[in-house]
């Protein structure tokens, strides 16, 4: 088993408080110089439900969530519901232990906790055990814990358990917990750590450890993050003071993380009806002049489709988030897919005149959401950054400095009362709001209260002063200078965009991805140019207006390329296809949908068996789809 | 100072500031109720000092969007029942600013239904204005939400089975804290609620009955009808929610019997407005948040400076 690297689950039910244990436990690892990256797994559930986080620490750097695992902490779950074998759900309470043996590592560990868990009623454990080679500890977490405190404690001893067996300083974690906890929960919780800890030490000869923990030094201070945090922090610094929003997993992040922090600032936020009226409030403050924004998942950013088309006919700068989750409809809500990509391209009526940027990790998240409140205020047009629970759940470290930025509260082409005065205006002295001609399609705005800039705005085409006009000409004209601004913006993002290339650049072959899959290709990189197959990859964060030439360039340079995404149909790559019009021939698909995001070694896999090789790829965890032609 | 000098401009107001100078001229049928609408709100505004460049007007879909088109004022025509979620936002952005609200009775009671229960419960300050001519108009005389049971279109050609909306007693549910009806056929008293609805500090909802002459043919042109404030036959005090749900049921009922009863139903001047609500609790700022974005001076905060520290 690799020592260098230690990927640590635990498992348990919803509601038992294993997301904020193992927050606590891999920012413990961050501050003592390891990279960390995390992995939730959860269902749509308040109460019970089989869940678990990995955290993955290595001392260089950790872009994905890696390959199954190798030390389990499985816990009970409070909640189970069903016991019996045949239940729909199966039996719930022996889930702990028994859903997470697949992906557990050759030799790794498994602690459970034997108060609540009983591995009789895990199919074929012991022979498991032997086969695999697990070092197994069973420990009463839960009596230890009600002894010193209360029941629910015994995620902290189970983590005095891990430091005991993986060498881990105690003092990293308890440091932790004295920030983290409040007085009355802190003494006991600080017990019962200790007695997990020596537990171990007086049971089990830890001298020699089954596993170890690597050690390693950052060279600057580091954030333990997610996308939805870097998002959040983007648009703060973008001077977003005005959030509207309607609750659904996975979007709810950013709205949580808004809500709580705008009052702050004095800013608003605003939980409403539904997601139409999300969507039109936010519309409704930036027409006066507010930063302002909203978003949603699948279902939720379906009902902002019209006012997504108002905001680009008016053209009202908007951003809006859409965090996708698996479909169709209510799909998997609590699982990652990355399927709406043409839901947010396409949707609403017309011809779209709409950015759309999908950050591939959490410092790209940052970058791309401040990129998003300048290209939509700076050009009047709604702009909106699509992600996933790939990258809105999983935390990584971050270097702070990456977030020592100026803001930013400009709110782009909007006149002052004095340089209203020298523009043009209709005889009765209405604002030429939406002119003609203008610098990269942009017709500067004024804002309502503003004297001298009263104007129309309206769904419908209008005219230079905004009155609702079907002439052909005006509509040729407002048309084309709307247009235009993609490709003012696709200029802006040429010269300084957000695609990443990975690998050598004379690489023989190609992978092609876009989104939250792009530390895991880059790994996957690695792993296969290690192993003798010259490959590099692209991560496209810029779907519109498509960076053609960048990708062409890139095809160009190779001579075949795999298209990884989370779909069922490729839309990335036919995405892609369209947009080039060209290279057909050589784009084949790797897709995985089935709710859980791409490991590093499916992509090594499916692109030594398909794309190397041509053979066949085992199991049906992920799909290849050859090229289909132009 | 502000960036706005048009908010809260000190100056005699002329109604014809309302009217554009040259086109466009309102495309609306020979007798309909709309122009009655236009006409009470040229002329409420200047009483109540508000000048076109301190009014935002936010339309929906319909003959009633075309108001926007006749009133020279910032405005914004939006789309299908969407004016109140634009048009409340637009009031917390920028306060000083006067919104009016105005739709279709598909648009507000049907399609925007829920924004406007929505609206209502959170008692934004604002007017809202419903163009309630008992059809669809625009698409040329389908049922709408207030059509009467029985109602024959062509979109339900054995009459509608389904009993209409009553718009006063959804509202007063819903939490609105000023509710009328007036009618384009009576011009004066429509001005002056117009006025006091704009005057009131929170949601003020005016069902206003807009004859349509071409489409709704059979539908009473609303006269002769009935102030209920001033007729000697009702002795009702506006104030007492009570008094007031039962007059709105009988005003609703009376309505399809071709008795039109209109007058204010419901204010509650004490209730705090949603801004004032949401100051209460530290959730908006006692500046407006427009004049931030125009000032120069503003130093910005940074994500860096004041939350980074939990992660680390």
């Amino acid at each position: 088993m690799s020592h260098d690297e230690l990927i640590w689950r635990i498992a348990g039910g919803s509601g038992d408080g294993i997301a904020s244990t193992s927050q606590n436990f891999a920012k413990a690892l961050m501050r003592s110089g390891l990279h960390v990256f995390t992995h939730r797994h959860y269902p749509s559930r308040i109460r019970g439900g089989h869940t678990y986080v990995e955290v993955r620490a290595s001392a260089d750097p950790v872009k994905s969530r890696g390959d199954g695992y190798n030390f389990l902490l499985a816990l009970g779950d409070s909640f189970a519901r069903n016991p019996q074998e045949d239940a729909y759900y199966g039996n719930e309470e022996a889930k702990p232990l028994a859903e997470n043996l697949d992906e557990l590592r050759e030799g790794g560990v498994i602690v459970y906790d034997s108060g609540l868990l009983d591995p009789s009623e895990v199919p074929n454990f012991d022979e498991r055990v032997e086969e695999n080679d697990w070092h197994v500890y069973d420990i009463d977490l839960r009596s230890l814990a009600r002894e010193q405190g209360r029941e629910v404690m015994r995620n902290t001893a189970g983590v005095g358990v891990t430091c005991a067996i993986t060498g881990i300083p105690l003092s990293a974690i308890e440091e932790l917990m004295r920030d983290a906890m409040p007085e009355k929960i802190l003494e006991p919780n600080v017990d019962i750590l200790e007695t997990g800890y020596d537990i171990v030490n007086e049971e089990y000869d830890v001298d020699a450890p089954d596993i170890s923990v690597p050690t390693g030094e950052h060279d600057e201070e580091q954030l333990l993050m997610s996308g939805s945090d870097a998002i959040a922090y983007g648009a703060i610094d973008e001077g977003c003071r005005f959030i509207a929003g309607y609750p659904m997993t996975p979007w709810t992040e950013v709205f949580t993380i808004m809500s709580q922090n705008l009052p702050e600032l004095g800013g608003i936020s605003e939980q409403v009806e539904d997601e139409i009226a999300a969507a039109a409030l936010a519309i409704g403050a930036s027409h006066m002049g507010v930063k302002s924004m909203s978003g949603s998942s699948g279902g939720g950013f379906a009902l902002m489709g019209e006012p997504l088309g108002l905001a680009e006919m008016t053209e009202t700068p908007l951003v809006l988030i859409e965090a996708m989750r698996a479909g169709p409809s209510t799909g998997m809500p609590t699982k990652p897919e990355q399927a709406d990509l043409e839901h947010v391209l396409y949707t609403s009526q017309g011809d779209s005149q709409r950015v759309v940027l999908a950050p591939g990790t959490v410092a790209e998240a940052y970058e791309a959401s401040r990129r998003a409140f300048q290209l939509a205020y700076g050009y009047q047009i709604p702009t909106m950054i699509i992600y996933d629970q790939k990258l809105s759940g999983e935390l990584t470290n971050v270097p702070a400095s990456h977030f020592d930025r100026e803001p930013n509260g400009d709110i782009g082409m909007t006149l002052t009362e004095d340089e209203l005065a020298d523009q043009p205006h209709t005889a009765d002295g209405k604002f030429h709001r939406f002119q003609h001609e203008g610098e990269n399609g942009v017709s500067p705005r004024s804002v309502p209260g503003q004297k001298g800039g009263h104007f129309l705005a309206t769904g419908n085409e209008h005219n230079p002063a905004g009155h609702i006009s079907e002439d052909p000409d005006n509509r040729v004209a407002q048309m084309n200078r709307r247009q235009r601004k993609l490709d003012a913006i696709r200029a802006d993002l040429d010269d300084d965009g957000l695609l990443v290339e990975h690998g050598p650049e004379d690489a023989e072959y190609g992978i092609l991805t876009f989104g939250s899959q792009q530390g895991t290709v880059e790994e996957a990189v690695d792993r296969l140019n290690d192993d003798g197959t010259s490959v590099k990859a692209l991560s496209v964060a810029e779907l519109a207006p498509y960076p053609v030439e960048a990708v062409r360039a890139f095809l160009d340079s190779v001579e075949e390329a795999l298209v990884v995404e989370m779909n069922a149909s490729a839309q990335f790559r036919g995405l892609t296809q369209k947009e080039l019009g060209t290279h057909g021939e050589m784009l084949s698909s790797l897709l995985k949908y089935n709710g859980n995001p791409f490991e590093p070694a499916e992509i090594v896999e499916g692109f030594s068996t398909k794309i190397v090789e041509d053979g066949e790829l085992p199991g049906n965890e992920t799909k290849f789809v050859p090229a289909a032609g132009d | 100072m502000s960036a706005f000098s048009a908010i809260g401009e000190d100056r005699e107001i002329d109604r014809d500031e309302y009217t554009p100078e040259i086109e466009p001229q309102p495309t609306w049928c020979p007798g309909c109720g709309d122009f009655g609408v236009l006409k009470s709100l040229k002329g409420a505004l200047p009483e109540v000092g508000r000048t076109p460049e301190e009014t935002l007007l936010v339309t929906g879909i319909g003959c009633s969007g075309k108001l926007n088109s006749y009133l020279d004022s910032y405005g914004f025509h939006t789309i299908h029942g969407r004016s109140l979620p634009v048009a409340r936002a637009a009031k917390l952005a920028n306060p000083g600013v006067e919104v009016i609200a105005a739709g279709g009775d598909g648009d507000g009671y049907g399609i925007g239904g829920n924004h406007f229960v929505h609206t209502a419960r959170e008692n934004h300050d604002m007017t809202y204005i419903v163009f309630n001519n008992e059809i669809f108009g625009l698409t040329k005389g389908q049922t709408s939400p207030t059509s009467p049971k029985g109602h024959k279109s062509k979109t339900q050609p054995h009459g509608s089975a389904k009993t209409p909306i009553r718009p006063l007693s959804m509202s007063l549910t819903s939490g609105a804290s000023f509710v009328a009806r007036t009618a384009a056929v009576n011009p004066n008293q429509a001005q002056r609620i117009l006025k006091e609805a704009m005057e009131h500090d929170g949601f003020a909802h005016v069902d206003f009955l807009t004859q349509c002459p071409t489409w709704n043919k059979d539908a009473k042109q609303y006269v002769p009808y009935t102030d209920i404030n001033e007729s000697d036959d009702y002795d009702f005090d506006p104030t007492d929610r009570a008094e007031a749900q039962e007059l709105m049921r009988e005003t609703e009922d009376k309505l399809y019997e071709g008795e039109v009863l209109t007058g204010v139903y419901y204010r509650d001047d004490d209730r705090p407005s949603y801004q004032q609500e949401k100051q209460e609790i530290g959730e908006m700022p006692d500046e407006p948040l427009a004049e931030r974005y125009f000032d120069d001076d503003y130093e910005w905060e940074r994500s860096f400076d004041q939350f980074i520290d939990k992660h680390k």
